[in-house]
C-alpha cells in the first residue's frame, strides 16, 4: 500500500489539532503504522518534512516508544503482560505457551503475518490478572489454553470479541488509525465495566452503602445501625 | 459506611459511559455552578477540601492550581502569567498494579471532562489535553466519543453555558513508555520529543507545555473535582481523615478472591478491604503487599491495619502511591517478583541519568544469578549498595521507585534470599502461585 496524498493530507489534520505542530508527532507516528503496519523510514521522511524536523530527530522519538514497531507487526499483534502479578498469576505461562505454539519469540511475527507476539509490561488490568492484549484490546482472566485458543481464532481470520471492547476486533493498522485520532464509531459498543470493575460497587449495593448524600439531596436520610457498629446511610436516599 | 461509591456510583448502568447516562445521573450540574463562581473561589474550594493528588504524590491538588501565575495588575500580562494556560491530565496509568484511571475512563469520561471543564475554568486556561497511554484503545475511543458529544451539547467549546468561557480538548494517545507518567516527561512527549524528565526548577506551574504555566493533575484527581463542586468542602471531609480527605478507589488484585475496584474513605486497611470482599484465594494467607504500585516499598501480614491513607502507609515505612493493592500469597516467591520488578525499571529507565540507567541494569544482572540459584550473600549487600546510589541521586522518581521493591524486599525477607543462596535454587513452584494451579497446591 504506501502512504499516499491522503496520509499527507490526515497528517496535517493531526498537525492542525495543536497549538504547536510537532505536538502531533507522536499521532503522526501512529498514522505511519496504520498504513505500513510500522513505522517505515518513508514514514519517517514524511513526519520529518511536514514537521520540518531531520529524519534523526523523528527516528530518536520514533525508537524511544514501544509501541512503535520498527519491522510490521502481524494483523494481530498479541500482547502477553508478564510484569511482576500477571506473571505471577500466570502470564509466564501464557507466553512460554504461545511462543511454543507459534514457534515465534518476543517481538517476533509469524511467517503468514498473521501474528506478533510481544511481552508487555503492566496494561493497568490486575484486578483481570493474567491479562493479554490483542491490538490493545482487553482480553481478561486468561489461562494458556485460553490464550491458545485465542491466537488461533486470530489466524483464521474469526478473533472473538474482546472482553471490554468494541463487538468485533480490529486489525493492528485499524487500532493504529484510532490511536492517531480518527474515530471508527465503536466507541458506543461493550460493556461499560467488566465484573472485576464493578466488585466494590456491587458489594457497595448488598451492604447498602453508599456516600454520604449531597447537600440539599439529603431527603430523609435514613441512618442505621449497621452490625458492625458503623454508621451508615440507606442506600435509597443517593439521587 | 464502610464502602462510599461516589466516583463509581453509576458504573452498574449499561449506558454510564454515555452522555445521556451521565446527564441522567446529575452530571454536568457541576459545570454550571463553578462558571457562575469566580474562578479563583474555584481554586479556594478545592483547596479547602484538602483534595490530594490521586496519582501518587498526593500533592494537594488546589495548591498546585493555586501555583499558576495569573493577571492580577497591569504589567502581569508580560510575564508568565500572560502566556496561554494549559491543564493536562496524566492519564498514562502504568504504574505496576495500578488499574483504577483505565477502568473509571471506560465506565464514566463524562465525568473526567467535566472535571477538565472546572480545572481548566478555575486556571484560567482554554485549551486542555487528556494524554492516555497508547495500549487501550477502547478506553480511548470513550473519551474521544465523551468529548465529541461535550462539544455537541455546550460543555466544551466556545462561550460555554453562556459564560464567555471557552475551552478546546484534546485526547492525546501516548506510544508506550512507563516514564511518561512521570509529569514533566508527560510534557516533553506530549511536546513531540522522547518522554524524558525535566530538571525543577522551573516547575510547570511556570514552565510547563510550550514553557508556559501548566497544571498536570491525574485522571481521578481531576474526576473527583465535580462532586466537591457540588458537595463542597464539609460533604468531601466527612470521608477519610484529618490530612487525607475524600473517597478514592482502592485497585485490590492479585491471590485475592473478589479483586478489583472498592470505593472507601481513605483510612480504610487492607484487613477490611480484605474482610468486606472475602479475603485471600481459598486455602492461602497473605504473604506481601504493595500499598500503591510497585514503586511502593512492599508490606507484610504485620501492616494489615495500616490505615491506607498518606500519613499512615507513609509511617509503615511505605507510601499510598495509586492505592493499587498487590496482594500475593506464600506460594509466590518474593525474588521472583522483586526482580521482575526490577526487570521492569530497567526496561522502562529513559536512560538520561546514571544512576538509574546503569544501576538497575546492574542490579537486574545480581538478582537473575540470586533468583537462578548462583548467587552469593554478598550480592544481597551490593544490591542493597546500588540502591543506596540510586535514591536520592537519580533524576526522577524513577529511578527512587526502582529501589523501593529490593530495600523492602530483603528487609522482610532476607531469609529467603539467602534460601536461594544456600540451597542454589529457587525454593518455589512457580505452577503453585498461578490462578489455575489447584487451590492445595504447595510451595515446593
Amino acid at each position: 500500500m504506501g502512504l499516499t496524498d491522503r496520509t499527507r493530507a490526515e497528517a496535517r489534520e493531526i498537525i492542525a489539532r495543536y497549538p504547536k505542530p510537532r505536538s502531533a508527532l507522536l499521532p503522526m507516528l501512529h498514522l505511519v503504522q496504520s498504513e505500513e503496519g510500522h513505522v517505515s523510514s518513508e514514514g519517517i521522511a514524511l513526519c520529518a518534512e511536514e514537521l520540518g524536523l531531520t529524519k534523526a530527530e523523528v527516528g530518536a522519538v520514533a525508537t524511544f516508544y514501544t509501541m512503535y514497531r520498527r519491522r510490521p507487526a502481524g494483523e494481530y499483534h498479541v500482547g502477553v503482560c508478564t510484569n511482576t502479578l500477571c506473571a505471577v498469576m500466570g502470564g509466564d505461562a501464557i507466553l512460554d505457551t504461545l511462543k511454543e505454539h507459534l514457534g515465534i519469540g518476543h517481538n517476533e511475527t509469524t511467517e503468514d503475518g498473521r501474528i506478533s507476539l510481544e511481552h508487555i509490561e503492566c496494561n493497568a488490568a490486575c484486578d483481570y490478572a493474567p491479562v493479554v492484549m490483542v491490538n490493545w484490546e482487553f482480553y481478561d482472566d486468561q489461562t494458556p489454553s485460553s490464550a491458545r485458543e485465542l491466537v488461533d481464532a486470530c489466524r483464521t481470520g474469526t478473533p472473538p470479541p474482546p472482553t471490554r471492547g468494541p463487538s468485533r476486533l480490529c486489525t493492528f493498522k485499524e487500532t493504529s488509525r484510532v490511536l492517531a485520532g480518527y474515530d471508527d464509531g465503536l466507541a458506543n459498543e461493550g460493556v461499560q465495566a467488566g465484573p472485576a470493575t464493578l466488585a466494590g460497587f456491587e458489594l457497595a449495593q448488598q451492604r447498602g452503602d453508599v456516600a454520604p448524600p449531597l447537600p440539599g439531596q439529603e431527603k430523609a436520610p435514613r441512618q442505621e445501625q449497621q452490625q458492625d457498629g458503623q454508621l451508615s446511610f440507606d442506600a435509597g436516599t443517593e439521587g | 459506611m464502610v464502602l462510599t461509591p461516589v466516583l463509581s456510583k453509576d458504573w452498574g448502568d449499561a449506558d454510564s459511559f454515555t452522555l445521556d447516562g451521565y446527564t441522567r445521573a446529575g452530571g454536568y450540574t457541576a459545570l454550571p455552578k463553578a462558571l457562575a463562581m469566580a474562578p479563583d473561589d474555584v481554586i479556594a474550594l478545592v483547596k479547602e477540601s484538602g483534595l490530594r493528588g490521586r496519582g501518587g504524590a498526593g500533592f494537594p491538588t488546589g495548591l498546585k492550581w493555586g501555583f499558576i501565575p495569573q493577571v492580577k495588575s497591569p504589567g502581569d500580562e508580560k510575564g508568565q502569567a500572560g502566556k496561554p494556560h494549559y491543564l493536562v491530565v496524566n492519564a498514562d496509568e502504568s504504574e505496576p498494579g495500578t488499574c483504577k484511571d483505565i477502568p473509571l475512563m471506560m465506565a464514566n469520561p463524562h465525568v473526567l471532562v467535566e472535571g477538565v471543564a472546572i480545572a481548566s475554568y478555575a486556571i484560567r486556561a482554554s485549551f486542555a489535553v487528556i494524554y492516555v497511554r497508547g495500549e487501550v484503545v477502547h478506553v480511548i475511543r470513550r473519551l474521544r466519543q465523551a468529548v465529541a458529544d461535550a462539544y455537541a451539547a455546550g460543555h466544551l467549546g466556545k462561550d460555554i453555558g453562556g459564560s464567555g468561557f471557552d475551552l478546546d480538548v484534546v485526547v492525546h494517545a501516548g506510544s508506550g513508555a512507563y516514564i511518561c507518567g512521570e509529569e514533566t516527561a508527560l510534557l516533553d512527549s506530549l511536546e513531540g520529543y522522547r518522554g524524558q524528565p525535566r530538571l525543577r526548577p522551573p516547575f510547570p506551574a511556570t514552565h510547563g507545555l510550550y514553557a508556559s504555566p501548566t497544571v498536570v493533575n491525574n485522571v481521578e484527581s481531576i474526576a473527583s473535582v465535580p462532586s466537591i463542586v457540588l458537595g463542597g468542602v464539609d460533604w468531601f471531609g466527612s470521608m477519610g481523615t484529618e490530612k487525607s480527605k475524600g473517597f478514592t478507589l482502592y485497585s485490590l488484585s492479585g491471590h485475592v478472591k473478589r479483586p478489583g475496584q472498592y470505593e472507601a474513605p481513605l483510612g480504610i486497611t487492607l484487613r477490611q478491604l480484605l474482610e468486606l470482599s472475602g479475603g485471600m484465594r481459598e486455602g492461602h494467607r497473605l504473604k506481601f503487599w504493595t500499598p500503591g504500585g510497585s514503586s511502593t516499598p512492599i508490606l507484610t501480614e504485620e501492616h494489615l491495619d495500616v490505615p491506607l491513607d498518606y500519613e499512615g502507609v507513609a509511617a509503615a515505612g511505605s507510601m499510598l502511591g495509586t492505592k493499587a493493592l498487590q496482594c500475593f500469597d506464600e506460594t509466590t516467591c518474593v525474588v521472583r517478583a522483586v526482580l521482575r520488578w526490577t526487570e521492569f525499571y530497567a526496561h522502562e529507565s529513559c536512560g538520561k541519568c546514571t544512576p538509574c540507567r546503569e544501576g538497575t541494569f546492574w542490579m537486574v544482572q545480581i538478582l537473575r544469578r540470586l533468583e537462578a540459584g548462583t548467587g552469593t550473600e554478598e550480592d544481597i549487600a551490593t544490591l542493597l549498595d546500588t540502591c543506596d546510589n540510586i535514591f536520592g541521586r537519580s533524576f526522577c522518581a524513577l529511578g527512587d521507585g526502582a529501589t523501593s521493591p529490593i530495600v523492602s524486599g530483603v528487609q522482610y525477607f532476607r531469609e529467603e534470599f539467602l534460601q536461594h543462596v544456600t540451597e542454589q535454587g529457587c525454593p518455589f513452584d512457580p505452577h503453585a502461585s498461578t490462578l489455575f494451579a489447584a487451590s492445595t497446591a504447595g510451595t515446593r
